[in-house]
């Protein structure tokens, strides 16, 4: 019926979701759109799941839905030598743990414990498992999930009350978005990653560039890109102010997910293939808003102050609040550098760090480990770099990385190798930066607190990250 | 929901840009399994800074907040808007919001209320002395000095707030929809129906 205009992927998956348009047929406003996926976590779900106990309320798809802890969990050992589970020492911690564990099953939710093997972050699991696939729609109570984009599915974060009426109905009422192309033409350089290019496009866009509308990043750069780099693109979609972000399926998404636990085989797999190849932004389909950008302009990216928009080139400096046009930004910048304790204009690559953190929904999939294994071999951590961390993303990425012996470089270069979960990127759990002291962080958020109270945070590549470790400041990777 | 209709009262003039939700409620205190008590940690870093607005005392209690752009950045978790409602807060006004930020705050009976940044600014004036009106049937803010600035606000939402809908109970009615657009999936995208390894 709407064949006729030209399309964007994203127009595409929303009409194909629609259920009602509650506000009348001529509408654009809210609608209600189904979900096609589920993922729940310990710390946005127990007042969800608690709101449907007292409205004596079900789960209408919990074949939709899949639980698993990652936010909370200590990284540490969770068995002991005899196999028995360890206890969680912070008490609240391990209550919110064992609601996920009660509540899971009690309304009928696979749920993937903490110690099964393909525990990990909700954002790595959905992919490897093959629970996100291409045209889906995928949710989530973490604002995260825009990573799924990179696999082609429209995958947003949402608070909890929307987890409960996602639980409750399989639905949620929703306004269409506006759409963003972002198109980055060309061949990204040596040591230049997908991390570095979503870096300096939230510099570019600002970070309330993307605020209500769903980013499509195309060109060639993409779809020359492994579905790890799309997922880690995706992921910082909502660090530029955009609820998604999503990149078009094609064959690396579809062999990436051919023989996953919950893809489709055999003749539903061909026929899913045939669907996802249509999902592709038509010719002559408008976008609302377009930003262009040359890969040869991106180099290895770092952030300096307190926002994922205060990014620099890792040749540059420290910026002066002065140099920005906006006072508000002026004054921002102010804040940021007192937080960081920065003088402007000093050289980035000047400033010493003493903590490493590689890991997180961003960064901590294989491709990640072996880049940053790759900068750590036959090197260690320099003498003022006083914790270094590697979380794997899940325990499937974990196993993988160590049949490659990957922990071994970790660990000879001076890192804790660690357990999966999400760790000091948000530090809910004990993996926290001690006030005061820098990080060389890989994951996506460099907020005032955001790694534990005072800690400051540069963002940066797993190579980047790997290249700080060593030789005890930001440095560049390329030059190693 | 609670039903909304006017929000009067003082508001706190805090004026920053890029507010995000790590700012409203650092993650330390999301290790909860409840909605109550999070007040006691909303705008921590803000608040351990003296004479930060929000210990002013002609501040105690004041239902508006008044912010800049891209207020609620961040993380999607809810607990920022149930850290402000703790405290008070039951409206912030901002030249804009993070999309997540608003959708949670609407379901909590928050008022986001987006006005042009010079609106703001006049509003940041007022407050310091003053009290602000919200009249969200008229969408309009006034002040004692007869400024009156128009808002903008989805009709859906609006009707849920004046009248305390219940959004789930609300879509439950078109269950019948939502049956029909599954067996429709069940028939062209069966895949998504039936996630493999759940029907093994």
């Amino acid at each position: 019926m709407m064949a006729s205009r030209p399309r964007t992927l994203y127009e595409k998956i929303w009409d194909a979701h629609v259920v009602a348009r509650p506000d009348g047929p001529a509408s654009d406003d809210t609608c209600l759109l189904y979900i096609d996926r589920h993922l729940v976590h310990e710390v946005t779900s127990p007042q969800a799941f608690e709101a449907l106990r007292l409205a004596g309320r079900t789960v209408r798809r919990p074949d939709l839905t899949l639980a698993v802890p990652d936010h909370n969990l200590p990284t540490t050992a969770r068995l002991a030598p005899d196999g028995a589970r360890l206890p969680i020492d912070d008490p609240q911690s391990a209550a919110q743990l064992a609601a996920l564990e009660r509540n899971a099953p009690s309304f009928g939710i696979r749920y993937i414990d903490a110690v099964a093997p393909e525990q990990g972050i909700v954002h790595v699991v959905g992919p490897e498992q093959g629970f996100s696939l291409p045209g889906a729609t995928i949710v989530c109570g973490d604002s995260h999930t825009a990573a799924h984009g990179g696999v082609g599915a429209l995958a947003f974060g949402i608070g909890t009350s929307e987890v409960e009426h996602v639980l409750a109905t399989q639905t949620l009422q929703l306004r269409r978005s506006k759409t963003m192309e972002i198109r980055v033409e060309g061949e990204l350089g040596p040591g230049v990653t997908p991390k570095d290019l979503i870096l300096h496009i939230i510099g570019v866009i600002g970070t309330g560039g993307g605020t209500g509308h769903v980013i499509e990043y195309r060109g060639s750069v993409f779809e020359n890109m492994s579905v790890e780099g799309r997922l880690t693109v995706c992921n910082m979609s909502i660090e530029g102010g955009a609820r998604a972000g999503l990149i078009a399926p094609d064959d690396t998404v579809f062999s990436y997910l051919k023989g996953r636990p919950y893809a489709p085989q055999g003749e539903a797999w061909d026929r899913a293939v045939e669907w996802w190849r249509s999902l592709r932004t038509d010719k002559g389909a408008v976008f609302d808003k377009s930003v262009v950008i040359d890969a040869a302009d991106v180099e290895p990216t770092v952030s300096w102050g307190t926002s994922p928009e205060d990014v620099v080139a890792v040749g540059g400096s420290v910026p002066a609040p002065g140099s920005f046009a906006d006072p508000s930004k002026q004054a921002a910048a102010r804040k940021s550098l007192d937080y960081m304790g920065l003088e402007p204009g000093t050289p980035i690559a000047d400033v010493r760090i003493e903590n490493v953190f590689i890991g997180s929904c961003t960064n901590s999939r294989i491709e990640d480990l072996r880049a940053a294994a790759e900068v750590l071999r036959g090197r260690t951590k320099a003498a003022n770099v006083r914790w270094a961390i590697a979380v794997p993303g899940s325990g499937l990425v974990k196993r993988q990385a160590e049949e490659e012996g990957l922990d071994k470089v970790f660990t000879d270069a001076g890192f804790e190798w660690r357990e999966p979960g999400c760790s000091a990127c948000l530090a809910m759990n004990p993996d926290k930066v001690p006030p005061g002291e820098r990080c060389a962080s890989t994951s996506n958020r460099n907020f005032v607190g955001r790694q534990g109270p005072g800690a400051r945070t540069h963002l940066m590549s797993p190579a980047m990250a790997a290249a700080a470790a060593v030789t005890g400041r930001i440095a560049d990777v390329r030059q190693l | 929901m609670r039903a909304v209709s006017t929000i009067h009262g003082r508001a706190i003039p805090l004026g920053l840009k890029n507010v995000d939700t790590d700012v409203i409620i650092p993650a330390h205190w999301l290790k909860t399994v409840s909605r109550e008590g999070l007040g006691k940690g909303a705008f921590e870093t803000i608040r351990q800074a003296p004479g930060n607005p929000f210990d002013v005392e002609d501040f105690a209690g004041a239902p508006i907040l008044i912010a800049g752009d891209n207020f609620g950045c961040g993380s999607s978790r809810e607990h920022a808007a149930w850290a402000m409602l703790d405290m008070g807060l039951t409206a912030v006004i901002a030249p804009s919001f993070s999309d997540i930020f608003s959708g949670n705050a609407f379901k909590n009976g928050i008022l986001a209320v987006e006005l042009a940044q010079e609106q703001v600014d006049r509003l940041l004036e007022v407050a310091q002395t003053h009290p602000i009106t919200i009249d969200l049937e008229n969408q309009i803010v006034t002040t004692p000095f007869q400024d009156r600035f128009a808002f903008d606000v989805d009709p859906f939402r609006k009707r849920c707030l004046l009248e305390g809908l219940d959004e789930i109970g609300l879509t439950l009615a078109s269950t019948d929809a939502i049956t029909h657009h599954e067996a429709g999936r069940a028939q062209d995208l069966p895949w998504l129906d039936r996630p493999l390894a759940v029907s093994r």
